[in-house]
């Protein structure tokens, strides 16, 4: 378990901002996936959880949004400790899991109301645009399950995109997608990055970022090790 | 100061070692008050003149009852404890008292029905107190079952404790209905408070067999949750060493490499 | 961009309507558990005799078992598909409480599965031998049971939410809880096919349907959360 040298003074220094974990611990079974995992990603930022399959990328995205519970360790969204306001918390996050979170008997555009509608009313027009910034604007009115898999995928990331969530967990967001795709999702990341959001990705292929925007981290077997990126 | 002693006791080690020395404190006693209530009831309590010599198996049959109710009630409790508190120990005292608690409702049952042959003149009678005992086995069973269809411990653990929370609520709800729906058994004749029905010479040994059934299940359960805590512990560093001590120098080397400070533990 | 958050009422009938309208895409699947119903019902005169006066005494039993059988039959329904395609977590992960959100849920499965079951219920009493004049007990008691079963059910199917599709271990585990709603549900037919006052099973069970509204959510919310680690 070995947090970067620097993080620590950091995440002391501004913790007000974005999302900071403290000593995070984890059992699954019998394999303890986190060991004292320790970040902060700023507004602005973007941090790529990198690892081989079975590190625990997953868990730990599952883990910041509560999801999984903690053995030990705390994290903490603009300064608090989320388990004081949960909700809060939750209502300026947004998730994209394994699964996509789409229903496949609902259209696309059916699945975006009533999914971003949890959390604040969206038009047609909002939910159309963010279709079409997704690359998809023909298959508003097509029941999910008839999409392929990268379709699906696209319409999740119009999901993510629509709800204006502050924070963005992404877990293998580019899974499915071809080479466009994976271009769409670096111009999603690096627009909410300027926006001022802050997104963590689990992902084992490396995405193309602004260089300022972007910290990789690497997950390797239950530890996680902080690099700055080369520029 | 109550506090450190709680979250002490909720330590495994520590439990581990309260628990070895404790069991001996709680088994010898209820083996002696064990052997004295079966003589009293069975030699020195005077047949009652209704129902003979027959009625003499109350006194495996109601503290078998009422002990599976006080296992059931003490395993939600744990299992309350361990979701609220995290403590794995907990967990593993609920996930011991499971198969106890088991074994007394099914002791309750077979006893019941033994008493109910030459009473009733058939084994089963579907009266209120009979069924209410089957309901509650089913209750175990159904606890016993999540666990095990469950394969990651700590899951197990939680979901378990859901359950059996739920199920203590309805535990009282279930029996009155139970006894609502048929009024066929005699009213129980232990729990009144002021006038037991009972002369002292048969209440005295019934109460010695309570205790005794009390504590014996008391060295029951920290015996289970002893080996409970020790399959849960396994690669823990705690275990390790205390093994590794008597098992001699050539398996606790390699056995030492692999420790890793344990879950739960601060 | 319309930044009005959307209230825990407002999402609740969202989540509602979202609901009603997949029920709606695939109407079979709501139906199936009422068809187990009736199904059920049939077999008792089938392995009994058709005599109605013989019937009307089975008849509580008959209509309650088979209510209790379907409504563990439903309970596949409620959060199957949504704990495979995701959208059960993004209901965890939203800005309101979960256990509300859950309990909106259960409100319009049961809209779907026991209501159904509350209509045909006095019908399936008539053939087998019930009076008409015991239909209005009939129905409260049908409507009260089946609420309650689908708040205890739906504990069990949060339960065994992630695993194998073992009916038999949800059954195990709802059944024993869901006896006093049977014992009290099946007096309540019992008394109103006789001609007297089912008032007292009825409270009770009204009681009991007030107790599982209560305390269900927290349950629910509790057990599906482990359900989805």
């Amino acid at each position: 378990m070995r947090p970067a040298a620097g993080t620590a003074a950091a995440a002391t220094a501004d913790a007000a901002d974005g999302i900071a974990a403290d000593g995070l611990h984890l059992w699954r079974g019998d394999t303890h996936v986190l060991q004292g995992v320790s970040l902060h990603v700023r507004a602005g930022e973007c941090l790529q959880v990198t690892g081989a399959n079975g590190s625990g990328k997953t868990t730990l995205l599952r883990a910041l949004c509560a999801l999984v519970p903690l053995e030990a360790g705390r994290v903490c969204w603009r300064g608090c400790d989320v388990h004081l306001d949960p909700l809060a918390f939750r209502g300026e996050l947004a998730y994209l899991g394994h699964d996509n979170g789409l229903k496949g008997d609902l259209t696309a555009a059916e699945n975006l109301h009533y999914a971003v509608g949890l959390r604040r009313r969206v038009t047609r027009d909002e939910s159309g645009a963010a279709l079409e910034r997704c690359g998809v604007p023909a298959l508003r009115g097509v029941p999910v399950r008839r999409l392929s898999a990268g379709q699906r995928r696209r319409v999740a990331l119009a999901r993510v995109l629509l709800s204006g969530a502050s924070l963005w967990l992404l877990d293998e967001p580019g899974s499915n997608l071809d080479a466009a795709g994976s271009a769409l999702l670096s111009e999603l990341l690096a627009a909410h990055a300027q926006a001022g959001g802050v997104s963590l990705v689990a992902t084992h292929q490396a995405l193309e970022l602004p260089a300022d925007a972007q910290r990789r981290a690497t997950l390797q077997a239950l530890s996680l090790t902080v690099a700055p990126v080369m520029a | 100061m109550a506090w450190v002693w709680f979250h002490k006791f909720g330590s495994p080690p520590h439990f581990y070692r309260l628990a070895r020395r404790l069991t001996p404190w709680l088994g010898w006693p209820a083996l002696l008050l064990g052997l004295a209530g079966l003589i009293g009831g069975l030699v020195f309590a005077p047949p009652d003149y209704q129902q003979g010599d027959g009625f003499r198996i109350i006194y495996v049959h109601a503290p078998a009852a009422w002990l599976s109710l006080m296992v059931y009630s003490v395993m939600a409790g744990s299992a309350a404890v361990g979701l609220i508190w995290r403590m794995n120990v907990a967990h593993a005292v609920a996930a011991s008292c499971a198969p106890i608690g088991a074994s007394f409702t099914a002791l309750a049952l077979v006893t019941g029905m033994l008493w109910g042959r030459p009473m009733w003149g058939t084994y089963w009678e579907w009266d209120p107190r009979l069924t209410s005992e089957l309901l509650l086995l089913f209750l175990y069973l159904g606890y016993m079952g999540l666990r095990n269809a469950i394969d990651d411990i700590a899951r197990a653990d939680r979901a378990s404790a859901v359950l059996a929370i739920v199920g203590v609520v309805n535990v009282p709800i279930i029996h009155y209905s139970v006894i609502w729906w048929n009024s066929l058994h005699q009213a129980p004749s232990v729990m009144k408070i002021g006038r037991p029905s009972m002369p002292a010479s048969m209440l005295v040994p019934l109460l010695l067999m309570l205790a005794a059934f009390t504590l014996y299940f008391g060295a029951l359960v920290l015996t289970r949750a002893r080996g409970e805590v020790l399959r849960r512990e396994r690669h823990a560093r705690w275990m390790i060493e205390a093994l590794g001590a008597s098992a001699g120098g050539a398996g606790a080397g390699s056995l030492a490499a692999h420790a890793a400070p344990a879950r739960g533990t601060p | 961009m319309s930044e009005a958050r959307t209230g825990f009422l407002a999402a609740a009938l969202l989540l509602a309507a979202r609901d009603l309208r997949l029920a709606l895409r695939r109407a079979g699947d709501s139906l199936l558990p009422l068809g187990f119903f009736l199904v059920i019902t049939t077999l008792f005169p089938l392995a009994l005799e058709p005599s109605l006066s013989l019937l009307r005494d089975i008849a509580p039993a008959a209509l309650w078992v088979g209510a209790l059988l379907s409504s563990l039959l439903a309970l596949d329904l409620l959060f199957r598909d949504d704990g495979q395609d995701g959208t059960l977590e993004q209901l965890a992960l939203c800005a309101h409480p979960f256990a509300g959100m859950l309990l909106a849920k259960t409100a319009v499965h049961w809209c779907l599965t026991g209501l159904p079951l509350v209509l045909v219920a006095p019908l399936a009493a008539g053939a087998l031998g019930a009076p008409y004049a015991a239909m209005p007990g009939i129905l409260a008691a049908v409507l009260l049971g089946t609420m309650a079963l689908s708040l205890i059910g739906a504990v069990g199917a949060g339960l065994t939410l992630t695993l194998r599709r073992n009916g038999s271990l949800l059954a195990l585990l709802v059944l024993p809880l869901a006896v006093p709603v049977l014992i009290f549900g099946a007096r309540a037919t019992a008394l109103s096919i006789a001609g007297a006052s089912p008032a007292a099973p009825l409270y009770l069970l009204a009681a009991l349907a007030v107790l599982a509204a209560t305390l269900a959510p927290w349950a629910l919310a509790a057990a599906v959360r482990i359900g989805l680690e």
